[in-house]
Formats: C-alpha cells, structure tokens, sequence
C-alpha cells in the first residue's frame, strides 16, 4: 500500500503571549491508502482542529502535511480549493446541506466548479445517491428528508466525485442508534470498495468500524490500536 | 450544475429580500430617469415655447444718438431719416452656420403715414411669415394684400376704420382688410400693410428699416446666432430679446442641475441599499460560504455567485426603471407644463443607459461584500455552524 497522509510535527496554537492555546501538539504519523481510521477523543481534545488541517481548511502553526505526495500548505490559498476538490470528501456532523438546493443539486455542489457537462453531473449525483440508496429523492430538498437520509446525502455529496480520501467530523454526531449504524455501514462500505476514510468520533461503538483508532487528548495524538 | 444556477437558486429561495434589492435599484434607477425625461421633456416645451414666442432677434441699421420702444423692449435705434438696411442682404441670412436654426426672417418698413388731420405709424411687414414672428396676432378679416391696411385696435378706433373701410395713403387708396385685435403692445395702434404696399408708399422700394427673426436655440446658444448674423450684416446691429431667452434657458439650467442633484442622492442611497443587504446576505451565509470553500470553491468562484446575483436583480431593476420613469414623467410633466401634453417618445439610448447604470450600480455595490466573502476563513465559516 501506498502512504496517502503523511504529517510531521504539526502544531496548532491559537492566541499569542500569555493566552496561546495550544490545540495540537506535535502530531505525527502515515496513514496509508485503503486504511480506515478513527479519531477519538473528548470535546475540545483538538481532533477537529486536526482533521481541517487534513483538510487543507486550517493552516498548522508549525509542521507540514503531505497528501497524496502534495505538501498542502505550500499551496496557495486557490490551489489548496482545487486540492480539496479533487482529493477529499468531506462530511460535516451538521450535515450542512444547502436548504434552497434539491438533495441531487446539493450532491452536484463539488461538480458546480468543473467543466463536467450538466447531464453527465446529473448522472455522477444520481449514482453517488444510489451507493447511499436515496437516488428516488433527489429531487426533493433537505427539509423534505430526514435527518439520517441528510447525513447520507452528506456522503453522497463528499463522494460523488470518487475522491481518494474521506473526511468525516463526526457524521453520526446529531443521529440516533439505527441511523448511526446506517451510516457507518455506508462509511464501511466506501472503505472497502478502496476510499481511504478519516473519522473523528467520540463513540466507541462508531470506532470500532475503523481499521485503526487514534486517541486525542490535550492536543496530543497516541495510537490507540496498533500504528 | 453551474455556479449561475446556485445563485439563481438562491435568489429564487430568498425572494424578499431580492424583491427588497431590486426595489432600491428600481427607485433609484427610475428617479433618474424620471430626472432626465423631465428636463429633456421641460427643454423641447421650452423651446416650443420659444418658437410660439415669434421673433427673438432684431436687426437694426446701425445708429448712434436714436432710440425707439417696440414691444414694450428697448431697441437699437431706428430713424426714419438714417440709411435703411438693404433688403437685397438679408440674402445672405440663409448662408449663416445655424441658418438651419432660423424658423423666419420678416423685414419690416416704418413709415408716418397722415389720415386726415391724424398722423399714424404705418408698418410694412411679409404678411407670409407672419404665423411665425407673431403667432399670437388674431385679426378680425384678412391680413393686408397689395393695397391693403390693417390698423390695431387702438389706430382703428381713433381713425374710425372698420373691415372694408377705405382710407387714403399718400394719395393711394387702400382698403381695410382686417382690424389686429388687441395684442396689448404697440401693434395696437400701428397701421400695417403689405411689405412692397410700404416700400412704395414711402419711397423705400429695395429697402427695410428693420428685420425680425425668429431663432429656434434648441441646439445653438442665442449669442452665437447673433454674432453669425453680424457677420452676415457688418451694417446692421444685431440683438438678441435676452430677457426672454436668457430667463428661460436659465431657469432650465437650475432644473438641470436640481435634477442631477436629486439623481445623484437617488444613487447613493441606491447603492447602500445594496451594500447593506449584500453583506447582510454575506454574513448570513457565512456557513453556506464555508461550505463552499471546504467543498473546492475558489475565491472568485463566491465572487462569481455574489456577483451574478447582484447583476441578475440589477439588470431587472434596470429593465423595469426605464418604463417607470417615464411612467412617473408622464403623470408628472402636467405639473411643470403647465397642464400641457409633451410627448414622451421612447430613448433606446436612455432605456440601454438605465440597463447599464443600474449594473453598475449593483456591481460596485456588491463589491465590497464580495470582499468580505472572499476573507471568510473556510475554517472559521464552518465553526460558526
């Protein structure tokens, strides 16, 4: 397999002088393509902060970050939005689908920046909601589904233009039991048809479907299972 | 999917507030278009006005010591002893550069005519542009032909003259074809008749003791038509009726510059509508924008949906102002005309140039709050969800 992430030393300070809050510390660590890994860790243990500097949203006070052999913030502003486009998918907790946009328009929303045709963007949605089995309501808008379906539309959204990797913050956060499982199994599946996915989670139960598990506490990062 | 879509979307999803926009634009649009029809509309009424007003320049022989009262203004001297003008050079009238400006040329003859034991002015004038310098003329009977008079209401009564009256001239007979109803000027109590009828009866055949035109100043100042009719008769002293045309044209130029004022004012408050709800739109959207920006779009692709937004709600309040304001003119043009219908036609050039002001308008509006989505830390957008 080949190494997809790779961080050295990456810190995240926020504030300056005597008020510096430090987010992360130090963190370091590969993660190879294919892989499914977890992060978790209490609120305010720094995985989020961790997770949108993998996802080229936030830039580390010190420390660099490699994905797919990209060093990602030795990239300009523009050029980070064009990596993020093209290497990630991302799924919010919030589900953050945009309320006047269809579930199809809101899957399509990656594809609104590229030269892909109309129909075939249609199509591309149609088969990213079909993986998360919602393609019969994709013209419905977010308000006309439920909060389970939202987050799978989420899914279809962060994947419905095959990114190598997958970032989720929390996707099961705001879901009860039977659309957690759901989800997860969604996530799974993804993993295993070959999209490395990165989870930040406090549930163990959530955790337990990644491959690996990272444990965050204080800003600090430790293998939870074996590295 | 495109980014016109996700900002149609938008619109369509946000209606109020779009209707809000493209209400400000339109008021502002609309006024400004109110503005221009009006003055344009108050200046083609003007000079209309100025047409009916007759003959609004004088040309005089040139005199040192006399001076004459007509029509209540005071003239250039004319002395029935000086040397007249010629009228063979009022030719060259029709050779001067605003000649196109010149609606009517009417040569005059003065002469003292004696009826009986009464001593009366007697005018010959071209009875053939007589509609044009003295439109409000209203004769009882016919304008003079050959040997033929035409007294004033005044002369006719203290000469005892009715229609069909004759009387003797310098020993030709003439005939009374018409009384010149009161006019509350000197005509009143003149005797007119024909141009050549005059020239024959004083001597003065080739000759004019004075000449009246009426200049159309739509689109040359009085002043430079004068001077070209000096230049065209270095012996005759040229001028102008100033009070009329300089108080109207005056008066126009204050309207013009009120009209930019309210206009300009109009467009201020135009655009900080649209500043204040486009960042308003901004901040509200922050989480959307962040969205966005995590999901791979470029600065300039939020610029670009900001942007199509705002241009979509301007270009419809830029295609509605322009008939609204003619709207408004029409129902408020009776208020400055005094009651009198002007017609409005439709500006192709002013209908473009309300599109075109309203964009811009809406564009640089939308600038500085396409500025601030475009600083919006994707990160923090999101945090703030």
């Amino acid at each position: 397999m080949n190494t997809l992430i790779k961080a050295e030393g990456l810190s995240k300070e926020y504030g300056s002088g005597d008020a510096v809050v430090t987010a992360l510390s130090e963190a370091g660590f590969t993660i190879e393509e294919g892989e499914f890994v977890s992060i978790m860790g209490e609120s305010g243990s720094g995985k989020s902060t961790l997770l949108s500097i993998l996802g080229g949203l936030n830039s580390p006070t010190r420390g660099s970050l490699e994905v797919g052999g990209i060093d990602v913030y030795g990239l300009g502003s523009e050029q980070r939005a064009d990596f993020r486009r093209e290497f990630l998918g991302f799924v919010f907790q919030n589900f953050n689908l945009v309320e006047y946009l269809t579930i199809g328009e809101n899957v399509m929303l990656p594809l609104a920046t590229t030269r892909i045709a109309q129909r075939t963007q249609r199509e591309m949605a149609t088969r990213a909601l079909g993986r998360v089995g919602l393609e019969d309501k994709i013209d419905r808008l977010p308000n006309q589904i439920s909060g389970g379906e939202q987050e799978r539309v989420a899914v279809a959204r962060a994947v419905v233009n095959d990114p190598p990797l997958l970032l989720a913050d929390e996707p099961t956060g705001n879901l009860d039991s039977r659309n957690t499982g759901e989800v997860m199994k969604l996530l799974k599946e993804l993993n295993e048809q070959g999209m490395t996915v990165l989870m930040v989670t406090h549930s163990e139960a959530c955790a337990a479907y990644a491959n690996r598990t990272m444990n965050m506490a204080d800003g600090a990062l430790a293998w939870a299972s074996p590295e | 999917m495109r980014l016109t879509d996700i900002a149609l979307l938008n619109l369509r999803r946000r209606k109020g507030k779009a209707i809000f926009l493209v209400a400000g634009l339109l008021i502002a649009v609309s006024t400004v278009v109110t503005m221009r029809t009006l003055v344009e509309a108050m200046t083609h009424d003007i000079n209309h006005k100025l047409e009916k007003f007759g003959a609004n320049i004088l040309v005089v022989p040139k005199t040192e010591t006399l001076s004459l009262s007509y029509g209540g203004m005071s003239l250039g001297g004319v002395s029935f002893e000086m040397e007249e003008l010629l009228e063979a050079d009022l030719a060259a009238i029709a050779n001067i550069e605003n000649a196109g400006n010149v609606a009517g040329v009417g040569p005059l003859v003065l002469g003292v005519a004696e009826i009986g034991d009464k001593r009366v002015l007697c005018a010959g004038v071209d009875t053939s542009v007589v509609g044009i310098l003295k439109p409000w003329w209203k004769v009882e009977g016919e304008l003079p032909g050959p040997d033929e008079v035409m007294p004033g209401v005044e002369a006719a009564r203290i000469l005892g003259l009715a229609r069909g009256d004759t009387l003797f001239v310098a020993g030709r007979e003439l005939t009374v074809s018409g009384i010149l109803a009161s006019t509350g000027s000197q005509d009143d109590q003149l005797l007119f008749t024909d141009l050549k009828t005059a020239q024959t009866l004083f001597g003065k055949e080739g000759r004019v003791s004075m000449v009246e035109v009426a200049a159309l100043c739509k689109d040359c100042p009085i002043d430079d038509m004068v001077n070209q009719l000096s230049g065209a008769l270095p012996s005759a002293k040229v001028m102008a009726i100033q009070q009329v045309v300089k108080g109207r044209m005056a008066a126009l130029g204050q309207l013009k510059k009120f009209s930019l004022g309210v206009s300009a004012v109009m467009l201020f408050v135009g655009s900080l509508m649209v500043l204040v709800t486009m960042m308003g739109s901004v901040r509200e959207r922050t989480s959307e924008i962040g969205v966005f920006r995590a999901l791979g779009f470029r600065k300039s692709h939020v610029v670009q949906i900001i942007f199509t937004e705002s241009a979509c709600l301007s270009l419809v309040a830029g295609v509605l102002g322009y008939p609204l304001g003619l709207l408004i003119t029409k129902f408020a043009l009776p208020a400055f005309t005094e009651g009198r219908a002007v017609a409005l036609p439709l500006d192709p050039v002013m209908a473009a140039g309300a599109v075109g002001l309203a964009l811009l308008l809406g564009l640089v509006s939308s600038a500085y709050p396409a500025l601030a989505a475009t600083r919006l830390d994707p990160n923090e957008a999101l945090r703030a969800l």
